[in-house]
């Protein structure tokens, strides 16, 4: 953790993508700044853009700490990235197509069988289905850290509800609005069309059977949902219904929401409920937030769902160490993002390796999210370390292990002063018949020093991020 | 029946009132617009076309001062010398509003005496760069609370009738006179430009529309359906067709409540009205979208002239 790339201060003085930024924090200093981080939590809480917490008493609705200091990325960086997004979701989408479909990644042992078909997030409800356009992730999440000036890395895939998109567009409101001059001259990639290349993407999704222009509605789990505010958001940008389970019904296999004008036929949802959750007909047969027969339709080519049933196999942690490989067996291309090693304890001699290396890997459920249930091996005491090793030895296969990176940090106002704080980034990619991403994305960063976790149900903050 | 002096300080009142606010739209989109215009390559642009939209660029070249954020943002809001400011609109409104004390309700009345007293306590420092977009803000959540207090509380008689008849005629002139500032970014060869696009977004922005436009269309913008948006969809309350048929409707209540007494003001309110009812985006397109502007423009000015000969010059 010796080296800790910074992108502001390299070791040759500030890098010139920050030379704005840095001339400004010398001309205004930590009065300015905290006074325009006042400014922008006043802004998000008149706009509403809150986070639930729930179960951990004190205000539930909060709000995501908001560093008003920008994560920059020069437009030629930005650009390897973006190609290597592309080229990673492409294969992610050919993935799935595949084990869904007539699984010659499997047949051809680049990936083991067992670890698809017996994994949780397989489902075989949509073997021999091919969804519309043939896409299953229609909107991916991919969070990237990044250790040297040339060094990213991807950490995970989301492809199953990423989120977080509504924080990237309202970031940059804020930065517009508190920074005019600044971000004028910074000449920045806009990002504000997201919601529009979102709904082009669903309508391109538009199932066999959808007749006219296709009707596209969010489907929420409700206002319960920590993300709730984001579904509103969305839908309203878009111009679509946000709906519930209950105000949809199905019948002869057409989805259609209750209306004051009768019902009217849904063409696409774009669900931001969980697999499980979906239809009680097929799932989990107690779900209050589904929709009964919404799967059948799906099969009968009335409805699509965003992103698809199943999507999940594609962003286990588990099979994540062998993208590399569906981007060459797919694409015929060598994978230009690259993926953080990664131990597998299921496997013995891995196993072996991490338990004799706790205390300098990072280890993490195979199948959790959010920073729940890891172990961050350098911050850790040995009675925590003790607590993971009998975990790993009791289930294997529900842990793999990682390297410590040294993530790279951005200066951040930490408290009283700026101080470097480690951050990593989730471009958000979509994909319809064409892949679309609007340059940047979200930057969460760790508020704690030295701290690597960055997510916000565990304290991390967020920063515009821009591309220049 | 009422007295034309009344008519004029309410009718003023609503006219004042109502561009206070548009202006301090207009004002942040050009912000936002310049924060993106490194990007966009628009640069100081923005400036003169909002002078243009607000009406106030002639007064603003007489005073020699070359178009910047500074130097026009010091005009539109503060300037003592522009008739137009918004400091002076609300001057004026709040005159006006003093004229006439009685004819309003005691919240219209409040609305406006706390806007121009807090004016007092904001204008010294408001347009300093941290400043400007709270103060813009403000000036729309007042306009919007007096709107607000008047469409709640006024009685619906003669009274309510000439100042919502000065807010509608002058939503209309700003809603034309904003398009006129875009008509490049919607017709001719810039259409086409990702400015073009920032500048659409913009001015939907300014109208509150950006979100109602989703709504309608499910589209992704195009300049065609845009103007037509700002323009002949009755059910956007700052489009010209819903302006001016609120502003027909109302010149007809007037002329019912005054024994029939009608002119000019009513046919010249009908025909504006009924070319919007029949009219369509693509005859507007074909004939040019801005000659077809400038054409309304120059009749809300005449209406406006027919409604001060017939009613408020009494």
């Amino acid at each position: 953790m010796t080296d800790t790339f910074d992108e502001m201060n390299g070791p040759g003085g500030v890098r010139p993508a920050y030379a704005g930024i840095a001339a400004w924090l010398a001309a205004n200093g930590l009065d300015a700044l905290g006074k325009k981080r006042t400014e922008a939590e006043a802004l998000f809480r008149r706009v509403g853009i809150t986070f639930a917490v729930y179960g951990e008493g004190g205000d539930p609705e909060r709000l995501i700490p908001f560093v008003p200091i920008p994560r920059i990325l020069a437009r030629s960086e930005w650009d390897r990235l973006a190609r290597g997004l592309t080229q990673r979701v492409r294969a992610l989408n050919a993935f799935m197509a595949d084990v869904y479909g007539a699984g010659e990644i499997l047949r051809a042992g680049c990936v083991p069988r067992a670890l698809v078909m017996e994994n949780e997030a397989y489902r075989p409800e949509m073997a021999g289905f091919v969804p519309p356009a043939g896409v299953y992730s229609h909107i991916s999440g991919i969070d990237l850290v990044r250790t040297g000036a040339d060094e990213f890395y991807v950490l995970e895939d989301n492809c199953r509800t990423p989120s977080g998109v509504s924080y990237m567009l309202e970031n940059r409101e804020a930065m517009l609005r508190l920074f005019p001059g600044l971000c004028s001259d910074h000449r920045l990639m806009p990002v504000a069309h997201y919601p529009e290349e979102l709904l082009t993407t669903l309508k391109e999704a538009a199932p066999p059977n959808c007749a006219g222009p296709p009707r596209v509605a969010i489907l929420t789990p409700g206002h319960f949902n920590s993300a709730y505010y984001e579904h509103c958001f969305l839908a309203d940008e878009m111009g679509v219904e946000v709906v519930e389970g209950h105000d949809l019904t199905v019948e002869d296999d057409v989805v259609y929401m209750r209306t004051t004008a009768g019902p009217r036929r849904v063409d696409v949802i774009y669900r931001r409920v969980d697999d499980e959750y979906l239809d009680p007909r097929v799932f989990k047969p107690d779900s209050m937030l589904g929709i009964p027969g919404v799967f059948a339709a799906y099969r009968a080519g009335n409805v699509t769902l965003a992103n698809a049933p199943g999507a999940g196999i594609a962003d286990d942690k588990a099979v994540y160490p062998y993208v590399p490989e569906m981007v060459r067996f797919y694409l015929g291309e060598e994978p230009i993002l690259q993926n953080v090693p990664t131990y597998l304890c299921e496997r013995e001699d891995e196993r072996a390796y991490v338990l004799a290396h706790l205390h300098e890997l990072v280890v993490k459920l195979a199948r959790g999210s959010g920073g729940y249930g890891m172990l961050v091996g350098p911050h850790s005491t040995a009675a925590q370390r003790e607590e993971f090793a009998a975990r790993i030895a009791a289930r294997p296969g529900d842990y793999i292990a990682q390297p410590t990176l040294a993530l790279s940090t951005v200066p951040t106002l930490a408290g009283e002063a700026v101080a470097p704080r480690h951050v990593d980034l989730r471009p958000y990619v979509l994909m319809g018949k064409d892949v679309r991403i609007v340059p940047g994305g979200l930057t969460r960063v760790a508020l704690r020093e030295g701290s690597l976790v960055v997510n916000s149900s565990q304290g991390g903050g967020t920063k515009d991020t821009w591309v220049v | 029946m009422m007295l034309s002096r009344t008519a004029d300080s309410l009718y003023w009142m609503g006219r004042y009132t109502e561009r206070a606010g548009n202006l301090a739209r207009g004002m942040q989109v050009a912000l936002r617009m310049a924060g993106l215009a490194g990007s966009l390559g628009g640069g100081q642009e923005e400036w003169r076309r909002l002078l243009v939209a607000a009406g106030a660029e002639h007064g603003f070249r007489a005073t020699g001062r070359e178009a910047t954020a500074g130097t026009v943002i010091a005009w539109l809001a503060l300037d003592a010398e522009n008739p137009s400011s918004i400091a002076n609109c609300i001057e004026a409104a709040r005159r006006n509003g003093r004229a006439v004390r009685t004819a309003l309700t005691v919240d219209m009345w409040e609305a406006l005496n706390d806007t121009w007293r807090e004016l007092r306590a904001h204008a010294p420092g408001a347009t300093a760069e941290d400043r400007l977009p709270g103060f813009l803000d403000w000036v729309r959540a007042r306009t919007l609370l007096f709107n607000g207090a008047a469409a709640d509380t006024m009685l619906r008689d003669d009274r309510w009738l000439f100042v919502h008849l000065g807010v509608m005629l002058e939503r209309a002139d700003n809603t034309a006179r904003l398009l006129d500032a875009k008509h490049r970014a919607l017709s001719g060869p810039e259409a086409d430009s990702a400015i073009a696009y920032a500048e659409w977004q913009a001015l939907l922005r300014s109208v509150s529309a950006l979100r109602a436009y989703q709504w309608v269309y499910h589209e992704r913008l195009e300049a065609r359906l845009v103007a037509d948006l700002l323009i002949f969809r009755p059910e956007l309350p700052r489009s010209l067709l819903a302006c001016h048929s609120r502003v027909a409707r109302a010149l007809e209540e007037v002329a019912a409540r005054s024994d029939g007494r009608r002119g000019e003001p009513q046919r010249m309110s009908l025909e504006i009205h009924e070319g919007l009812r029949n009219g369509s985006i693509e005859a507007v397109m074909t004939a040019g979208l801005h000659d077809w502007l400038t054409g309304q423009i120059d009749r809300n000015l005449e209406l406006g002239n027919a409604i001060q000969g017939l009613y408020l010059n009494g």
